[in-house]
Parts: C-alpha cells; sequence; structure tokens
C-alpha cells in the first residue's frame, strides 16, 4: 500500500538584522554580508505576502531598486533572476552579486534613495508543522489540497525543494512514488515564482482533477 | 470590550487558517506566559492585552497578564522616557534614572515569578529583567512605541537593559536598532469583528452620512486621524482645494481630538481657517467610542488619505484597506509595510503628490477599486489581529529553537 501524503505547513517569524542600505552600493554589500536565510526571505516574501496579486512584485530587491531607486533597468534585470533554477540559496546571493557588482561601474547607481525608504534587511525563522490534512490517493489529495492554507501549498512548493535541500517539490515525489509519473512530471514543469499561490493551487488541482478524470 | 471566540475569525481569514493557530499553540503546552505591563487599562497595550490574553487561552495556550505597580512621580518619569524615545529633546538627573530602578526592583521583588517566559511590553517594567540572573527563564522586550529617533541618552539608558533580554520585538523595521540580541518584526493588527472594523449596513452608513450632512451621490474623500500636525490635515485640505478644480468631490476630515490639548486646539483651529467657508470640506471632531462612525465614513468614501508627516504604525491605513478602499498615504512610519506603491495602495510624500494620484483614482474607478481589493488581500493576510497571534506563538517557539527551519 503507498505511503499517504500528509500535509505539512509552515510559518515564518521575520527577523530585523539591524543593517540598511540607501543605494546600489551599500545593498552589495549587504548582500553579500547578510545570513542565507535574509536572501531566502527577500526573495520569496511577496510570494507569500502578496499571494493574490497578479505574479508581481518578484522580488524586495527588485522591487526596492525599482520603485524606491527608480532605476528600471537593473530592477528588471534582479527581477528575471531565474529563482527557481536555484537550487543553493548560495548561488541565488552570487547570481545578485554579480548583476548588481556590474552595475555599479555606472555613476548613477550611487544614487541615494528617499530619507526613511532604506532598504532594512530582514531574515526569517521557519517552523514546519504537520496539518491534519492526509491523502491515501489522487481523489483524497484534490480534496485535501482545496482545503489547506496556501502556507501548506508554499511548503510543500517552495520550502521542501529549496530550504530542505530536496530535490523536487514533495508533490511530485508522492506522485512518483504512486507510480503516477506523467502526473509528476507535469507538476514538475510548472514555474510556481511565475504565479500566484491561489493560482498554483488552481493548477494543481486542474492537472489531478484532469489526470484522475482520464485514468478512469 | 466585549469577549470574542477564536472560531469567529474563521469565517472571515479561513477555517485553516484558525486551524493552525490551534497547531501551532499546541506545541507551546505546558509553558506559561506571563505578560508585564504598567496600566491594566486605558492606552493600546492594554487593550491588546485585554483582547489577546483570551484568545490565547482559548487556543490552549496559559497566557497571563501582571501590572507593575507606580506612584505619580514614577510614572511621570516613564511619561518623561516616552517623550524622549520619540526624540523630545528631554534631559534625566541620575536621581530620575535611580528613582525609576529603584520602582522595578520593587515591582522585581513583588511579582510571583510563575512565567516559563516573561513578555515585557513597553519600558515602564523594563527593569525586571533584573530578575532573570536569580530566575533565570526566558525574556522577551515588546517595543510597542516609535523608537526611530531617540535621545542619545534614554537610548543608552534602555539598550543596556535590552540587551539582557533573549529578544526584543518592533512593530516596524525603522524603529529596530542594531542590538546584540535577535529583533523581532511583528506588526500591529485590527481586529475585524470590532464596531471600527465589521460590515455595516447600507442603512446605517446612509444615516451617519445624514447625520453629518456629507452628500451620498457625490464621491467623498477622507482622512481619519486626531487633529494632530503631524497627520498635516491642513496639507489635506490644500490637496483637496487644488484637486476640486478638474473632480467634484467632498472631503471629510474627522477625529478625536483633545479640547483640553492646547495644540490639538490650535490644529483644529487652524483646520477651521483652512476649510474656511466651503460648504464641502466637512471638519469633524469626533468623540471618543465614535467607532461605528468612523466605520461608516470610511467605507462611504471614494478615496482615504492618511497624508502623515511623521507616523508609529499608522492603523487606520490598514483599517481603510481592509474595507477594500483605495488610500493614499505619506511614506512614513509603518505605512509603507501597509502599502506597496501602485499594488496596493499609493505613497506620497508632497502635497502635490497627494494631489496628482487623488485625481487619478478619482477619475479611474477600476484602477482605484484594484487598488482597493489587493490592500483588503494584503491586510487579511498580514495585519488581521488572527496573524499577530500566529507571530506572538513563533515568537514564544523561537526562545526555545535557533536554527533557520526548525521541524516542530
Amino acid at each position: 500500500m503507498a505511503v499517504p501524503f500528509r500535509f505539512y505547513s509552515q510559518a515564518h517569524l521575520v527577523k530585523v538584522l539591524g543593517r540598511k542600505a540607501n543605494n546600489v552600493e551599500t545593498l552589495v554589500e549587504g548582500i553579500k554580508n547578510v545570513p542565507g536565510s535574509s536572501i531566502y526571505y527577500h526573495t520569496h516574501r511577496f510570494l507569500q505576502q502578496h499571494h493574490y496579486l497578479s505574479p508581481e512584485p518578484p522580488n524586495d530587491f527588485a522591487y526596492w531598486i525599482g520603485s524606491i531607486l527608480n532605476q528600471a533597468r537593473l530592477a528588471e534585470a534582479i527581477a528575471s533572476v531565474d529563482t527557481v533554477s536555484f537550487v543553493r540559496i548560495e548561488d541565488l546571493r552570487q547570481a545578485f552579486i554579480k548583476i548588481l557588482t556590474a552595475s555599479l561601474k555606472h555613476e548613477r547607481n550611487s544614487m541615494e534613495c528617499p530619507e526613511g525608504q532604506d532598504f532594512y534587511f530582514r531574515s526569517c525563522q521557519t517552523f514546519v508543522f504537520p496539518t491534519g490534512h492526509v491523502a491515501n490517493d489522487l481523489r483524497e489529495f484534490l480534496n485535501q489540497i482545496k482545503m489547506v492554507t496556501v502556507h501548506s501549498l508554499y511548503f510543500h512548493m517552495f520550502e521542501a525543494p529549496l530550504r530542505l535541500k530536496k530535490e523536487e517539490s514533495d508533490f511530485v515525489a508522492w506522485f512518483k512514488g504512486i507510480g503516477e509519473l506523467d502526473l509528476a512530471k507535469k507538476i514538475a514543469r510548472l514555474d510556481p515564482y511565475t504565479m500566484t499561490l491561489e493560482g498554483l493551487r488552481k493548477r494543481i488541482i486542474k492537472l489531478v482533477g484532469d489526470y484522475v478524470t482520464a485514468k478512469h | 470590550m466585549s469577549q470574542r471566540n477564536i472560531k469567529e475569525y474563521s469565517p472571515i481569514v479561513g477555517e485553516s487558517v484558525v486551524e493552525e493557530l490551534f497547531l501551532l499553540a499546541d506545541k507551546l503546552r505546558g509553558k506559561v506566559i506571563q505578560n508585564v505591563n504598567s496600566t491594566a487599562v486605558g492606552g493600546g497595550v492594554a487593550e491588546i492585552l485585554a483582547h489577546m490574553v483570551p484568545l490565547f487561552k482559548q487556543l490552549g495556550v496559559d497566557a497571563r497578564w501582571d501590572v507593575i505597580k507606580g506612584n505619580e512621580k514614577f510614572f511621570l518619569i516613564t511619561k518623561k522616557i516616552h517623550n524622549a524615545l520619540h526624540g523630545v529633546d528631554v534631559t534625566f538627573s541620575d536621581e530620575e534614572f535611580d528613582f525609576f530602578k529603584q520602582v522595578n526592583a520593587e515591582n522585581a521583588a513583588d511579582m510571583a515569578s510563575y512565567g516559563d517566559i516573561v513578555f515585557i511590553h513597553d519600558s515602564q517594567p523594563i527593569g525586571l529583567i533584573e530578575k532573570k540572573k536569580d530566575i533565570g527563564k526566558k525574556w522577551v522586550w515588546r517595543c510597542h512605541i516609535d523608537f526611530t529617533n531617540p535621545t542619545a541618552q534614554i537610548e543608552a539608558f534602555l539598550r543596556d537593559y535590552i540587551e539582557r533580554y533573549d529578544s526584543a520585538v518592533f512593530s516596524a523595521q525603522s524603529f529596530s536598532r542594531q542590538l546584540s540580541i535577535p529583533q523581532v518584526l511583528i506588526a500591529p493588527s485590527i481586529d475585524p469583528l470590532s464596531d471600527k472594523n465589521r460590515d455595516l449596513p447600507e442603512e446605517t452608513i446612509t444615516s451617519v452620512l445624514e447625520s453629518f450632512n456629507i452628500d451620498p451621490q457625490r464621491q467623498i474623500v477622507t482622512q481619519i486621524s486626531r487633529f494632530d500636525y503631524l497627520k498635516d490635515p491642513v496639507g489635506v485640505i490644500k490637496a483637496y482645494l487644488k484637486v476640486k478644480q478638474y473632480v467634484d468631490c467632498q472631503l471629510v476630515l474627522a477625529g478625536g481630538g483633545a479640547t483640553d490639548d492646547p495644540e490639538g486646539a490650535k490644529v483644529l483651529e487652524d483646520v477651521r481657517n483652512a476649510a474656511a467657508d466651503d460648504p464641502d470640506i466637512h471638519v469633524l471632531l469626533l468623540p471618543a467610542g465614535s467607532d461605528i462612525e468612523i466605520n461608516a465614513l470610511q467605507r462611504a468614501s471614494s478615496v482615504v488619505l492618511q497624508k502623515s508627516l511623521k507616523e508609529g504604525f499608522g492603523l487606520t491605513v490598514a483599517e481603510a484597506l481592509w474595507k477594500s478602499k483605495p488610500v493614499i498615504a505619506g511614506a512614513v512610519g509603518g505605512i509603507p509595510q501597509q502599502i506597496t506603491h501602485k499594488y496596493s495602495g499609493i505613497l506620497t510624500y508632497s502635497i502635490d503628490g497627494t494631489v496628482y494620484y487623488l485625481k487619478q483614482l478619482l477619475n479611474d474607478p477600476d484602477y482605484a477599486k484594484r487598488l482597493g481589493a489587493n490592500g483588503r488581500e494584503h491586510v487579511k493576510h498580514n495585519f488581521l489581529i488572527t496573524r499577530h497571534i500566529r507571530d506572538y506563538i513563533l515568537l514564544f517557539l523561537s526562545l526555545y529553537y535557533s536554527e533557520d527551519v526548525v521541524q516542530l
């Protein structure tokens, strides 16, 4: 008998690091020195806090560079970093450092933000816990995924692969484990960073629902 | 204050969100949380505790609440500390500091030490930390006020205490300092079931408008805040007068304001002078407890302003966003945490900026509606009391775990 899928959830406690930036130079210095949990937080916060917005805004760095420093080109470059392709936070950090350091050659990048609009580096401590939602098969999975919080969805799609160093999302792993390889492939192809969490939930429900219907 | 049941929030935030609060709270089983502040009634902190402690108990967390004792002299000193934290240029004598320490020491000696986690609110009881060396336990200091610009003397005095705590909690990132202990960011919250925020029948809104002679058929722009220069009510009138040249609308400036406060009375006079005899400007000095009126005025508005020049957290912004209103607000204090510019509202820096965006929102109701809808969602997930409770549970748990990712 297949192992049931237990939905977990997670919650972040936000910490302030007491470090701030007021231009690109101090931003890159901060990015070089803050803990990995801070890079993770600033690249994933919007996904959770703004999960109802159409995919934008992308990450805190891009938002601040674009909206506060008014540097659209650099903001676009930072927003375009393909977060989903990084399996290690350290590599993601280096990608930002590379783009920002290159931009420092331009004099314009010494421009400071308006007073009170500094970039404050934060980080987060993440608490993961099991919920009471369990699925024994695809039909139950379909029912349960409609009921869990977006935090649970977030955990299985983002947290597990990136911070718990799993190779793939928990959903993909479970579908493979119960022999549903085609479905696993379809879910693995989703780029969760380009849709809202509710949008992602709907997409997964549709994919699993269609798959179940076609199969039976 | 009426006691609420935690399950009443399920229809608003979702059953699974409340379900997760119970799951997290269960991880604190066996731990006693001892809250300590300086007053049982009056003031924001007492209000929060009166509301939250029973909700924690319903979740199964053994939260309790103690109040320190102090005489008039002590509270005069703590009031002076409060002012110094806000940057008011006051100087303390050694005698004042010694008296503050003495009262804290007396309270430390009298107070029962039963909490596994001692949660100290604001600066008045901060000196209780001296007890830590004798009894151990986990200690958290919660700063509820604006800590952006304290005087050097008071910052040094308090820092000596703060850094002996296990964690410090601030409401906005701009209030945080460089400290040797972990600093947690926990924003305040609004209660969606309170009179100020709950849904109102259309008739109530209409009758409130009628009572103030406000025309429900024409667009209404509102700022709710006490009459204080830092809320820039005269700037709001200037902005409104410029906008009115292009768009027909009415302005409501409503809020409490103590008439026995000399500055408040002066601000109100300035506001009334600036409003002159424009019948479309409604300056409303509301008595305490006008929550339904404030709720109705916010709900009747096309656009809500919060043109503050300085702000603590500015929860009136969250209140308006919760009612799906487009908000234009000064980018100060905790406001940028509530509004992501052009996504969930508008942030401005000047009267002219306010004019520019106000015209836009009044002329483009679809855009205004979208901002308001995003704003409501943002508040729903980040500024309701359920999120506040979750953050406090996580804060307490964080005292026992140091890893970045904790498997409970």
